[in-house]
């Protein structure tokens, strides 16, 4: 009988501790199924985060550090320098990368440092229970937001792929989305061809997935993945911000 | 016997780290440790090995955090401001248990203070720093020569240990020129079965972290790690004594302070007072076992140091206060004069400390 579906060898057959309807498992999946499906498994480092994914180093089965808060790009740069033969990606959240990491993230894409960076955009705080992320969107209802974000007292959310794709530095900057079957494929391709670039030397490559909390955004599952359509993607609309050997090519 | 070269003492240290294998160093620009990075930033890329500017102090420290996982030899360098923002970094290397040689060479703080060299950082160095339960080797040259000897000695310790190795200097030591060979020193190489390597396929996947959710795991790791460090204590504590054998005084000084009381110290002799010193090379461990021994010899202690009295917590403590501990201390960069030791001296002697 032919196996249509099968977990990814690089996911550990362990529970996933997420909330039911968070998409951190789809995205784990589809890291798991890119790194399979390169043939990568055995020469693969991971770095988790500090934030809901900071037990991604019991689900991959690869070797595994777990950064401290926004440092994973450093840390990152620290394996792969010492290990340049190695494969290395980071799994941040938008309060890891974008705030309190953002130095972190800027400066590995303007080494166009060789990993890869899988960034999940979820627009609030989700391990600490809710609070405002430098992604949460204009009258954004959140623990430390109340009243909605007032972009006057506590300024703009930040595109992250929009700001990186300025610098000369990185290779590759995509935002995709996961809700539903056609971004999820969508989704799956940029995150294979952020790992392919790292094989094939080009640098950095940086996804950032529109994700969704649940839990904190206080939706059913089902209302969050229609609030990523309504509002989120409107504000961070997916497709490739920069890729530059498309871009030669382009060119030739 | 190895030929003598003339070097500051930052290039002993970036010299010796080579000569220990060491070829990844990540770091950002501060004085007075300059010297460190400009060297690795010739050498290293003409000996394939690694120097990589970092976006901050920060982002150097994590880097050794990850090249440390790796499994490689790893240093970085930095004076008092930007050890302050290494020591996150610092809690997670020791939380993880991966070895790394850190250096500080120290100037005056608090804040961003001064340029001048100081010891006001024994406390960060010894007591912590960082958040958690933890400990640092901790390293004070003397000397050039020492600079390079205790940089090969501490990428050993680290290694052995697991833990993270330091080089407390000043600035004075940082940038004095002295004489000095590089002992054919033999350098030990560790197996590191821990190290993130990539599982090739062939073993269960290694994880370098420092978080342990339940209570009893993580308490049992700190337990587990304290054990550690009781053998270190027991097997590492460094020092020298001078002149102590009939010593009825006893100066405690270490660095740059000490070089300072040596001269006081041979004043004093001359003038027929009965003073040694004990100079503490490990300050973590503390040289508790000298101390407590002279403690039972002499009158009374005069510490010595570039702060407003810090090690002299750890000479009270461990002299079990005994004995009187009197403090010689100059700051901000200030350093005492040989006079202003032996006045001190002579103050032990006649009993007004
Ligand atoms: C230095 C430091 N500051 C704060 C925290 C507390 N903290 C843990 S997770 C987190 C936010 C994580 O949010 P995000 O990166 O968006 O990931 P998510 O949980 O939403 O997946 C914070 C602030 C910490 N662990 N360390
Ligand atoms: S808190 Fe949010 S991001 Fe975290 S697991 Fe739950 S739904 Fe997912």
């Amino acid at each position: 009988m032919a196996v249509v579906f099968q977990k990814p060898k690089s996911l550990a057959d362990v529970p996933l501790h997420y909330c039911p309807g968070c998409p951190h498992g789809i995205i784990h999946r589809l890291v798991a199924e890119a790194i399979d499906e390169l043939g990568i498994e055995g020469k693969t480092i991971g770095v988790a985060p500090v934030g809901c994914a900071v037990m991604a180093y019991d689900y991959f089965t690869v070797d595994m550090i777990e950064a401290a808060h926004g440092r994973a790009p450093a840390t990152a740069t620290g394996i792969k320098r010492s290990r340049p033969e190695n494969i290395v990606f980071t799994y941040q959240g938008d309060g890891d990368l974008a705030s309190i990491g953002m130095a972190e993230t800027v400066h590995a894409a303007a080494r166009n440092e060789n990993i890869t960076i899988i960034f999940v955009n979820n627009a609030i705080y989700g391990m600490t229970g809710g609070q405002m992320a430098p992604t949460s969107l204009p009258g954004q209802v959140t623990q430390t937001s109340p009243y909605g974000r007032d972009v006057n007292h506590c300024g703009w959310p930040i595109k992250v792929s929009e700001m990186l794709a300025t610098l000369e530095g990185p290779e590759y900057i995509t935002r995709v989305a996961v809700n539903n079957v056609k971004n999820v494929l969508a989704a799956k391709k940029a995150i294979k061809k952020a790992f392919q670039n790292q094989i094939e030397g080009k640098g950095f490559s940086l996804v950032e997935v529109v994700s969704a909390c649940p839990t904190n955004w206080g939706m059913t599952p089902q209302q969050a993945l229609k609030w990523v359509e309504t509002d989120m993607l409107p504000y961070y609309p997916t497709g490739v911000y920069k890729d530059r050997t498309a871009a030669k090519e382009a060119q030739e | 016997m190895a030929q003598k070269v003339l070097m500051k003492g930052n290039e002993a240290i970036a010299e010796a780290a080579i000569r220990a294998g060491c070829r990844h160093y990540f770091g950002y620009p501060i004085t007075p440790q300059t010297e460190i990075a400009a060297y690795m930033a010739k050498k290293m890329p003409k000996i394939g090995g690694v120097f990589l500017q970092a976006e901050s102090e920060i982002a150097s420290i994590n880097m050794v955090y990850g090249a440390a996982a790796a499994g490689v030899r790893v240093m970085t360098s930095s004076s008092s401001p930007g050890i302050s923002l290494k020591s996150e970094g610092l809690s997670y290397i020791a939380g993880s248990d991966v070895p790394a040689l850190v250096v500080n060479v120290q100037r005056g703080g608090p804040g961003l203070g001064g340029i001048q060299p100081s010891q006001s950082d024994y406390f960060q160095a010894t007591k912590g720093g960082g958040h958690g339960d933890y400990r640092m080797i901790v390293l004070a040259p003397a000397s050039v020569q020492e600079m390079a000897s205790l940089t090969m000695k501490g990428f050993d310790l680290a290694d052995k240990y697991l833990m993270t190795s330091m080089i407390l200097a000043d600035g004075t030591i940082g940038q004095m020129m002295e004489p000095i060979s590089f002992e054919d020193a033999e350098v030990n190489t560790y197996e590191k079965p821990w190290a993130l390597t990539g599982t090739n396929c062939q073993r269960k996947h290694n994880v370098v972290n420092s978080l342990y959710l339940k209570a009893d795991e993580l308490e049992a790791k700190n337990i587990e790690r304290y054990e550690r460090y009781a053998i270190v204590e027991e097997n590492e504590p460094m020092w020298e004594e001078y002149m102590m054998e009939d010593a009825e005084y006893c100066v405690v000084a270490y660095g740059i302070a000490s070089r300072v009381a040596k001269n006081a110290v041979v004043a004093a002799r001359a003038e027929g007072i009965k003073v040694g010193l004990i100079r503490p090379i490990t300050l973590w461990p503390f040289p508790k076992k000298a101390l407590l021994a002279a403690a039972d010899k002499v009158k009374s202690f005069v510490c010595v140091e570039l702060s407003m009295g810090q090690m002299i917590e750890d000479v009270r403590l461990y002299t079990e206060c005994k004995k009187p501990v009197s403090l010689c201390s100059r700051c901000g960069g200030m350093i005492p004069s040989p006079e202003e030791v032996l006045e001190a001296i002579r103050k032990a002697q006649k009993g007004e400390n």
